[in-house]
């Protein structure tokens, strides 16, 4: 029989820790849209995305009614489109990129992921397409997402594709610089990316995968910093069980939703990303976590120790809760998306380079920072090669997503709106590793992936 | 399937009434039902029966709230589910 008081609980969670489920995002399957035609392929992609996600965002709100629990994005993932136009006859995808667009906005969903190419051990002609096409793809587009993976643990990392992202990320933050280079807001790097994280810009649909896929992220770094908040000055052991089980009752959430969206649009259920997802919100933030746990700022020393903890631990409960977990799983470190974060920069407390050792022991990577807009293409390069580097040696994604912000200097203020939130621009290495990023090639695997 | 109805608020005559008078409208029989009031807020939590309603789930999770509205206080409904899925392994 439920008891009031795990009523009472269950809605002191929605509402004053901020417990949502982040995502619903729907994957589909672009293989069957090929064609040598461009107007064709996008007609066909039109047609699919429209007619598979009909009625995802209808679902995702009554789902909300149903369980009163907050569903804050609706998404959409599909096939790289690298590999998905691979045979339209043409030297530029922008148009494909205009279908998405245009299909995201009809079925009303606020970023579609997916715009990708898979680069890790070399470019085909499609992939060299979508990467010189994602600029301007970038610059027309609203909800368009789009990733590259530069590396990966059993291929290595290659460098010509770093090189070139390097530049691609200046581009677009060129072409997007009325609005505070937006555009590379909804870019991301990777090495070792996942098919089935359904969190953006980094969402795609894997070859893997089949024909259409329903993937739930949760959320809720708010829940658990309250339920820390309880158990102030206890030891470790205490620490670590009150994240388990405050992840396990999180998750469970985000697993039925899933299972009701799943049997609701009669779309297979795939997996739940255990993510701690923040918002810029007060109260939903990592950093905000790292201060219950008794450090001053994100960044302070044990920043590391603390996130592992976190991670580790939001893992152990989340497993429990579902048997079917993917996706990046692990706590983001955006700054621009947490408030605490940023907080942490302004008060110089938190640098690139202790943001770099975090990424080792989390999921995502270098998420939301800007940095000047002078920044070099082969400092952007020689940023995106480390953290591949830290994702290949220690086989687990890793990701960047900076922003070079066109015209403005250290310590200014950069506005995205909404949930990408507002970051100030962080001071970048002044020294030049351009004999190092254009030597060009591929840097072999590491000897722990020759495990055949 | 059973709902769960919270109601929170500062009390007054006639909640308990306005909220059963919907229920028996639209065919939602309560199940049980337990309540307190603490320093002046009301507080009240409802098990019913969900598996014949008049109307659909989220209209009537809608016409609640609106219920809540007229009489000052937050009327929800939600699916057990939820609750048993968070609480019990």
């Amino acid at each position: 029989m439920i008891s009031i008081v795990e009523v009472q609980e269950t809605n002191k969670m929605i509402r004053e820790m901020n417990l949502d489920v982040r995502t619903i995002t729907m994957g589909i399957s672009l293989m069957d849209c090929a064609h040598t035609d461009m107007r064709v392929f996008n007609q066909n992609v039109y047609d699919k995305i429209t007619r598979s996600a009909e009625k995802l965002v209808k679902t995702g709100e009554d789902l909300e009614r149903q369980f009163g629990v907050p569903i804050v994005n609706k998404r959409i993932s599909v096939t790289p489109v690298s590999i998905a136009a691979g045979a339209v006859h043409t030297d530029t995808y922008v148009p494909v990129a205009e279908a998405l667009d245009k299909a995201a906005k009809e079925v009303g969903v606020n970023f579609i992921g997916g715009f990708s190419a898979l680069v890790q051990k070399g470019c085909t002609k499609g992939d060299r397409i979508l990467i010189d096409s994602i600029p301007e793809a970038l610059a027309v587009t609203e909800r368009v997402c789009s990733s590259v993976n530069v590396g990966s643990s059993r291929s290595g990392i290659n460098m010509d594709a770093v090189k070139l992202m390097g530049d691609i990320i200046l581009q677009t933050a060129e072409r997007t610089k009325e609005r505070d280079s937006i555009g590379c807001a909804k870019l991301v790097v990777f090495c070792n990316a996942v098919e089935d994280n359904p969190f953006m810009a980094g969402a795609f649909h894997g070859v893997g995968e089949r024909e259409c896929v329903i993937n739930v992220g949760v959320s809720g770094p708010g829940v658990i910093k309250r339920a820390l908040e309880e158990v102030k000055g206890h030891d470790f052991e205490t620490l670590c069980e009150t994240i388990k089980r405050t992840a396990f009752k999180v998750t469970r959430v985000g697993q039925l939703v899933a299972q009701e969206a799943s049997k609701r649009l009669g779309v297979p259920f795939g997996i739940i990303d255990l993510s701690l997802a923040p918002t810029p919100l007060i109260g939903d933030s990592i950093a905000e976590i790292f201060q219950v746990m008794g450090l001053e700022e994100a960044g302070a020393p044990g920043t590391t120790a603390a996130l592992a903890i976190l991670n580790d631990n939001v893992k152990k409960g989340g497993v429990m809760a579902s048997s079917y977990v993917g996706g990046l799983s692990g706590a983001f470190i955006p700054v621009s998306e947490d408030h605490g974060m940023i907080q942490a920069v302004q008060r110089g407390a938190l640098t690139l380079e202790k943001l770099e050792a975090m990424t080792c022991v989390c999921s995502v990577g270098l998420d939301m920072i800007a940095i000047p807009g002078s920044t070099s293409k082969e400092t952007i390069a020689g940023i995106i090669a480390d953290e591949a580097a830290i994702g290949m040696v220690n086989n687990k994604t890793t990701a960047v997503r900076v922003i070079p912000v066109i015209g403005k200097e250290v310590g200014e203020m950069v506005e995205f709106g909404g949930l990408l939130g507002y970051a100030p621009v962080m001071a970048v290495n002044p020294f030049d590793c351009s004999g190092f990023v254009n030597r060009g090639g591929r840097i072999p695997a590491p000897i722990h992936s020759f495990k055949n | 399937m059973k709902g769960i109805i919270t109601v929170l608020g500062k009390d007054k005559v006639g909640i308990i009434a306005k909220v059963c008078t919907y229920l028996a409208g639209h065919n939602l029989n309560i199940l049980d039902i337990s309540q307190t009031i603490i320093q002046d807020y009301f507080n009240m939590m409802m098990i019913v029966d969900i598996s014949a309603p008049s109307k659909s789930f989220e209209e009537i999770v809608e016409d609640l709230q609106q219920v809540g509205e007229e009489i000052g206080v937050e009327i929800k409904l939600q699916h057990e589910d939820i609750f048993n899925i968070m609480h019990r392994i």
